[in-house]
């Protein structure tokens, strides 16, 4: 049985180099950033080598990444963060309806503490426009935040364009990007971008699980979520996880080094795997956008429509082939993806979806034999359920 | 010194000759219970079992243990004394000396006395302690109706045992004292208290469960586990027959009509559960269906499901409620289990319309395509079995 993983828009396999400097890290490096002699000095410069390897991969400088213990609480603390820093003359929020739960969930809270939320609808792409946002904009909008690439889908939204538009209409409007899927699959620089907060993760690039990073644009001002230390600038107290940063590092700095190559190879692999699956089921629906340029190379959204996406997982778990309905962090809920509903989908269609994403480790081969195991088991699944 | 539980036990006590075949399986189920990690002596005596525990620190994880045993109606943490009143007095003034006497409580001592030799009769006793309660306690009143503390003395050959509080057991037999049945247990909230009920009655109990991969996921079989190990606290090791049921589900599928699905399914499931239960000795099978719960539990189905096996079906859910059954799954600890979301194998495929009134005749026709032994024979060949701990 191969073991065929294609669950990557979920997290990735450690690279052998990252594990190295991380088992490296873990044995040696276990002073505390915040002592003051020789093996704390140790830990603080292996810190902030790392902080240089992340900035560098977002094309920011050092001081203005915070490191977190993950991509949701990046998302959090940049949402909560930048909008309770705000909120006596600003308490209005602008996001997208297929956020990521991290993020709708932050505004949630948000809407509890007295903030309006406005969720701004996709189109048929699953895409939001500057013109979208512009609709929405109020003269009390703290803050835009809006995700790089979808990870259900992998659409790409128009940041930048975004960004600039609503900076032009009102520069005090911060705009936040999710980019957890845009690292490492989409060419990043803070330095071109109009936006003031960057969230990104570690183990969506072969980096490790508990560990993400927050960029901030200097002079932008948010508030802490915790009380404690000054670890992080304040913003992000605790003492740091010294490995698991180590590790994000020598991540980001592996994906930064070969980003367009990689990117192109898992396009293109994409597509195969498309061409695979449409070439033994003809009746498969692809959700993810088919423009190259409004799509992340990494995600490929495929409906089977009248079947069950997780009998779909099980059975192709069964053959060594790992994917996923939808994201992994609302898979486990009952009641079809918001993504997917967001984009209009009829129900067997958001019913029968799969998700496939793929990495730089991701072969040829890896997609041909998905794409032939799909096949048989879409087929055979539909002459069951069809009678 | 080494603490004493004195254990009560009721039913067992009714049962005539077999009453040491009864006794002998409750002491074999608390040693059991109590396992490696509270470590005492267990023994019989004129109705009652002692446990004596090494270490004091124990009492209140054995307690804990010993409510889940069933056949126990009661366990009392007791102090025991030589055999003289004065002796029997000193205890009972120190053990109510450690209650809350910061307002005034009322009382009564019960005294029995199944050793016939002790020169004051059980109202002696009682007004001889009770006398020296009230003198050494001047907070205490004597209530006999309804008193908040009950003081028990119970005079044996070896000795006295003076106990105040009263931890209540389960009740019911001790699991093992009547033969076994094999469980049928999916992954909802009726079948584990269905099982619960057996093993109240003192049935040991096999389990069968029956998934249909890739339809139902590995989660839903460690959920059933889970479930499984719930069950396993109350009685002890359950051996879990884990049945593959997807190409009997296929079967149905491409061969049967829809609306029988479910009537058909089940007699596979009776039929597999029955050869099972044979093989590994079980008289009776357990089910968690209660009538008219859903469309395939009307009593026309139950018929035309029963009708593949003369073995006795034991229901015990049938005279119950929805809510009784959530209220008893709360108590057993497998309520939080039960309502995770999980695929039931009965839930896919299922018709829109199923069968409510289906005639045997019927559905005896529809199984005509159907190689139905080669089918129970294979799905029986592939069973896995698991034996769940309490433990795992």
């Amino acid at each position: 049985m191969a073991d065929v993983y294609l669950d990557n828009a979920a997290t990735t396999p450690l690279v052998p180099s990252v594990l190295q400097c991380m088992t490296d890290a873990l044995a040696r490096v276990y002073g505390n950033p915040s002592s003051v002699h020789r093996k704390g000095l140790e830990a603080e410069r292996a810190v902030s080598g790392a902080r240089r390897q992340v900035a560098q991969a977002l094309g920011a400088e050092p001081g203005d990444v915070i490191f977190t213990s993950g991509g949701t609480e990046a998302n959090g603390l940049a949402i909560l963060g930048a909008a309770r820093a705000r909120q006596r003359r600003r308490r209005h929020i602008i996001t997208g309806k297929t956020e990521h739960s991290s993020v709708l969930n932050a505004c949630r809270l948000l809407e509890e503490e007295g903030f309006a939320v406005t969720y701004v609808p996709v189109d048929k792409n699953g895409r939001i426009t500057a013109a979208d946002v512009l609709a929405h904009l109020r003269d009390d909008t703290a803050l835009v935040s809006l995700m790089w690439v979808n990870n259900e889908l992998g659409t790409v939204h128009p940041v930048a364009d975004i960004a600039a538009a609503v900076k032009a209409r009102s520069p005090e409007t911060l705009v936040h990007v999710d980019g957890v899927q845009a690292l490492g699959k989409l060419p990043i620089n803070v330095k071109e971008l109009p936006i003031d907060l960057l969230s990104v993760s570690a183990h969506k690039i072969h980096g490790p699980k508990g560990v993400g990073a927050l960029w901030i644009r200097p002079g932008v001002r948010i508030v802490s979520l915790l009380g404690g230390g000054t670890q992080e600038r304040g913003l992000r107290p605790g003492t740091e996880n010294v490995p698991g940063i180590i590790g994000f590092g020598a991540a980001a700095e592996a994906a930064a080094a070969d980003l367009p190559q990689a990117a192109a190879r898992m396009a293109r692999l994409r597509e195969r795997l498309w061409e695979g699956i449409q070439a033994r089921v003809p009746w498969a629906v692809r959700n993810t956008p088919a423009d190259p340029d409004l799509c992340a190379p990494h995600i490929l959204n495929v409906s089977f429509p009248g079947l069950k996406g997780e009998v779909l997982v099980h059975s192709l778990a069964e053959a060594g082939i790992y994917v996923s309905t939808g994201s992994a962090c609302s898979s486990r809920r009952t009641g079809h993806s918001h993504v997917l509903t967001a984009l209009g989908l009829a129900d067997d269609v958001a019913g029968g979806a799969l998700r496939l994403s793929l990495s730089r480790l991701t072969t040829e081969e890896d997609v041909d034999t998905a794409a032939a195991h799909i096949g048989t088991v879409a087929v055979e699944l539909a002459e069951l359920v069809r009678g | 010194m080494e603490p004493l539980l004195l254990i009560r036990y009721g039913e067992i006590g009714l049962k005539g000759k077999n009453r040491h075949l009864f006794e002998e399986q409750l002491a074999r189920n608390v040693r059991a219970a109590l396992g490696d990690a509270w470590p005492g002596r267990v023994w019989r005596a004129y109705g009652r079992l002692f446990v004596q525990l090494e270490d004091p620190a124990h009492v209140p994880a054995a307690l804990e243990r010993l409510q889940r045993v069933f056949g126990i109606v009661a366990v009392s943490p007791a102090r025991p004394v030589a055999l003289t009143i004065e002796a029997i007095g000193d205890a009972a003034v120190e053990m109510v000396s450690a209650q809350d006497l910061s307002r005034p409580r009322t009382f009564r001592v019960q005294a029995r006395r199944p050793n016939k030799k002790f020169p004051l009769t059980s109202q002696e006793i009682n007004e001889r302690i009770g006398g020296r309660l009230l003198r050494a306690f001047p907070q205490l009143k004597v209530d006999l109706t309804n008193p908040e503390l009950v003081v028990s003395v119970e005079v044996r050959e070896q000795g006295a045992y003076v106990y105040l509080d009263q931890v209540p057991g389960p009740g019911g037999l001790p699991v093992g004292v009547s033969s076994q049945a094999l469980l049928l247990l999916s992954g909802g909230i009726d079948s584990p208290v269905a099982g619960w009920m057996a093993l109240k009655r003192g049935i040991r109990l096999h389990a069968i469960h029956y998934h249909s991969p890739p339809f139902t996921s590995e989660r839903s079989l460690d959920k059933v586990k889970d479930l499984a190990r719930v069950l396993a606290q109350w009685g002890g090791p359950l051996p879990l027959h884990v049945v593959r049921f997807t190409e009997i589900q296929k079967e149905l599928r491409r061969q049967t009509p829809p609306a029988l699905m479910i009537t058909l399914m089940r007699r596979f499931m009776l039929r597999i559960a029955v050869q099972k239960a044979q093989e590994v000795g079980a008289l009776a099978l357990v089910t968690g269906e209660s009538v008219g719960q859903v469309a395939s539990q009307t009593l026309e189905n139950m018929a035309v499901i029963n009708a593949v096996t003369t073995m006795p079906i034991l229901r015990p859910l049938v005279g119950f409620d929805k809510q009784e059954i959530v209220e008893r799954a709360e108590a057993i600890g497998t309520y939080p289990i039960s309502i995770l979301p999980y695929e039931d194998c009965c839930t896919i495929f299922v018709p829109e319309h199923p069968a409510t009134r289906p005639q045997l005749a019927e559905v005896e026709a529809a199984e005509a395509p159907l190689d139905v032994e080669g089918l129970v024979q294979e799905a029986l060949a592939g069973i896995e079995t698991v034996t769940i701990t309490a433990d795992d």
